[in-house]
């Protein structure tokens, strides 16, 4: 026996509360796991976007498309490297809950605008810039469909509308990529511009973005403005910012993520705080003729407050622990069904150590009060008489 | 008595305690020596004072003024850490009540006061073991106390007492929850520990039967004590 053996045959001698307690910190815990995992699943975009590159769309937003011959004058703006446009396809796989993130890209420019991200074998590569009806589709996309290169599919479109009347595209998937270093996106497909454009019933010769890779990331801004002021009173305005503005604002279309988790798991903890303060407060007063034992036999005031602090310490940890193990558990299996919109549906390190410091900072928070009234036990009031 | 040499000495003991504007004494100049190996018993009125001199005996209560030396140091002056280091190696309790742990065994009950030496685990199991032993309660090491009679929880509570082999043993009215045949079996026990083994025992008591197994019987009253003779 050691003082281990006594914090725990502490925690656990109302075995019900005890384990009450832990839901509550384990319920507060998974919740912080499950939002952890979305906020890196919707700020992945954001957090590969490289400096040099600038997005511009249509001033009004980004779903109002521009006119194609934006894409020649951009490319005549000093400091721009490369001009890549792309468009929505707003594609889904034989049925339409089967949705697949697909762009209608020119492919020469929008893998020159990504050079290091996406990383395709020469061959496929080659065989995507030269086939009309080639696509190339990002590893997570492809291995939940079950994919390979040679396969042909029919992708449908809930914009667009082929001129043979139907919204089916056929396309051959002449390559499959990866991302460098597992942090670039991997859940869409790329399908050749002209091939979509020249098959629109409607909404021909335009695009709803142009990624641009300037020659220095300094020159951003001068670049941003210069493009803007290009268009500036036509009837298709135009708004250049960053690739990590750009995507943060796509984001945002869902909600402001950071903030909804910050205030559900803030509530989550200030309730488990409360809760978990208050029993262990009185926990710790039930045994307060226990503890004056404890110092009549020579346990010293710091060892005892030692020993309800852990004991409050090891109850967040369990509690705590087991929350984010659950968290971590539901993401797996989650990501799978939502690679296609979501990729990286995952916990980061980052939330893991967040998660332990949190488990900590309870643990000391519940537990200080206390360890300090267990500290301030007087004997002889504590029992009366010895 | 096992031997005589002087184990505490009370000089000008007092304590006293403030009721609103009124200051009461409970003794004043108290001034007394207790030997190695004496068996007391402290008797005396509801409200004498009898639990506060053993709390100040036991360093768990300090004197409003006077001294308290045992083995020649003073101890009413020490911190509140030196005096809970100095109870884990020189005092043993043992309360009316038990006060065990009810979520512990007997044998981690008596070990508790083990956990404040240097002792490996293993020389921490046959101390326990041999504390049991001496209280007779071996067989039943694995029980909690919720599980044990009044009696045999408090052969329990006196393994612990002796488990670290203190100098003193303080006993507050061991027998005061008990009926007369468990009471005579314990105070029989206290009788064996301080003949045998030579252990210093003071013990509180309202029981004169009690009282009778001291070797010697102060009365407190008034703030003074009357001693009472015994062979």
């Amino acid at each position: 026996m050691n003082d281990a053996t006594l914090i725990r045959k502490n925690l656990f001698r109302k075995r019900l509360r005890a384990i009450l307690l832990m839901v509550s910190i384990l319920v507060a815990f998974l919740i912080f796991g499950v939002l952890g995992a979305l906020q890196n699943a919707f700020s992945m975009g954001s957090g590969t976007a490289a400096q040099e590159r600038l997005v511009t769309v249509n001033r009004i937003n980004f779903t109002v498309a521009l006119p194609y011959a934006y894409w020649g004058r951009i490319q005549q703006v000093e400091g721009v490297r490369n001009a890549a446009p792309a468009s929505w396809f707003g594609g889904y796989y034989q049925e339409p809950q089967n949705f697949v993130q697909s762009f209608a890209v020119d492919p020469e420019t929008y893998l020159a605008a990504y050079p290091t991200e996406i990383v395709l074998p020469p061959e496929e590569r080659a065989a995507f810039l030269e086939g009309r009806t080639c696509a190339v589709v990002g590893r997570a996309l492809a291995n939940q469909y079950d994919w390979s290169t040679g396969d042909r599919i029919p992708l449908m479109s809930n914009i667009w509308q082929n001129t043979d009347g139907s919204q089916a595209w056929e396309l051959d998937i002449c390559g499959v990529f990866d991302d460098t270093e597992g942090t670039y996106p991997t859940n869409y497909l790329m399908l050749h511009y002209e091939y979509f454009n020249e098959s629109l019933l409607f909404g021909r010769d335009s695009f709803h973005w142009i990624t641009i890779n300037t020659t220095d990331p300094a020159l951003n801004d001068q670049v941003s403005q210069d493009i803007d002021a290009l268009f500036a009173n036509s009837s298709a305005e135009t708004s250049t910012t960053t690739e990590a503005a750009f995507n943060e604002a796509f984001m945002e279309q869902f909600g402001n993520i950071g903030l909804i988790l910050t205030w559900v798991i803030g509530a989550a903890f200030a309730t488990i705080l409360m809760i978990v303060g208050t029993t262990m407060v009185m926990a710790v007063n039930e045994r307060t003729r226990e503890i004056a034992v404890l110092k009549t036999l020579g346990f010293t005031a710091p060892r005892i407050f030692r020993m309800v602090l852990w004991e409050s310490l090891l109850l967040s940890f369990i509690g705590g622990l087991i929350g984010l193990g659950l968290a971590s558990l539901a993401a797996a299996a989650a990501s799978g069904a939502l690679a296609g919109f979501l990729p990286a549906f995952g916990l980061s390190l980052t939330n893991i150590v967040t998660a332990l410091i949190l488990m900590a900072a309870l643990g000391i928070v519940t537990g200080i009060l206390p360890a300090y009234n267990a500290m301030q036990v007087r004997i002889s009031e504590a029992l009366g008489k010895i | 008595m096992a031997d005589a040499s002087e184990l505490y000495e009370l000089k000008g003991l007092s304590k006293r305690y403030t009721r609103g504007k009124e200051t009461v004494a409970i003794f004043d100049g108290l001034d007394m020596t207790i030997s190695q190996g004496d068996f007391i018993a402290i008797m005396g009125p509801s409200g004498s004072g009898k639990t506060t001199l053993l709390n100040l005996l036991g360093g768990i209560d300090k004197p409003s003024s006077g001294e308290v030396l045992f083995e020649g140091q003073r101890i009413d002056n020490l911190s509140q850490g030196r005096l809970a280091k100095w109870r884990a190696k020189n005092a043993g309790f043992i309360f009316q009540f038990y006060n065990l742990m009810p979520t512990l065994t007997a044998a981690q009950n008596v070990e508790l006061p083990l956990l404040l030496t240097n002792l490996s685990g293993k020389a921490r199991k046959e101390r326990v073991k041999t504390a049991l032993d001496i209280v007779g309660m071996v067989d039943r090491a694995g029980h909690r106390p919720g599980q044990l009679s009044g009696g045999q929880q408090q052969r329990v509570a006196i393994a612990r007492a002796i488990v670290a082999d203190p100098k003193v043993l303080l006993a507050d009215e061991p027998t005061g929850d008990l009926d007369r045949t468990t009471a005579d079996e314990i105070l029989q026990t206290l009788q064996l520990l301080n003949k045998e083994l030579g252990k210093t025992i003071i013990m509180v008591t309202h029981d004169p039967e009690a009282a009778s197994y001291a070797a010697r019987e102060l009365h407190l009253n008034k703030g003074r004590f009357e001693e009472k003779g015994k062979v």
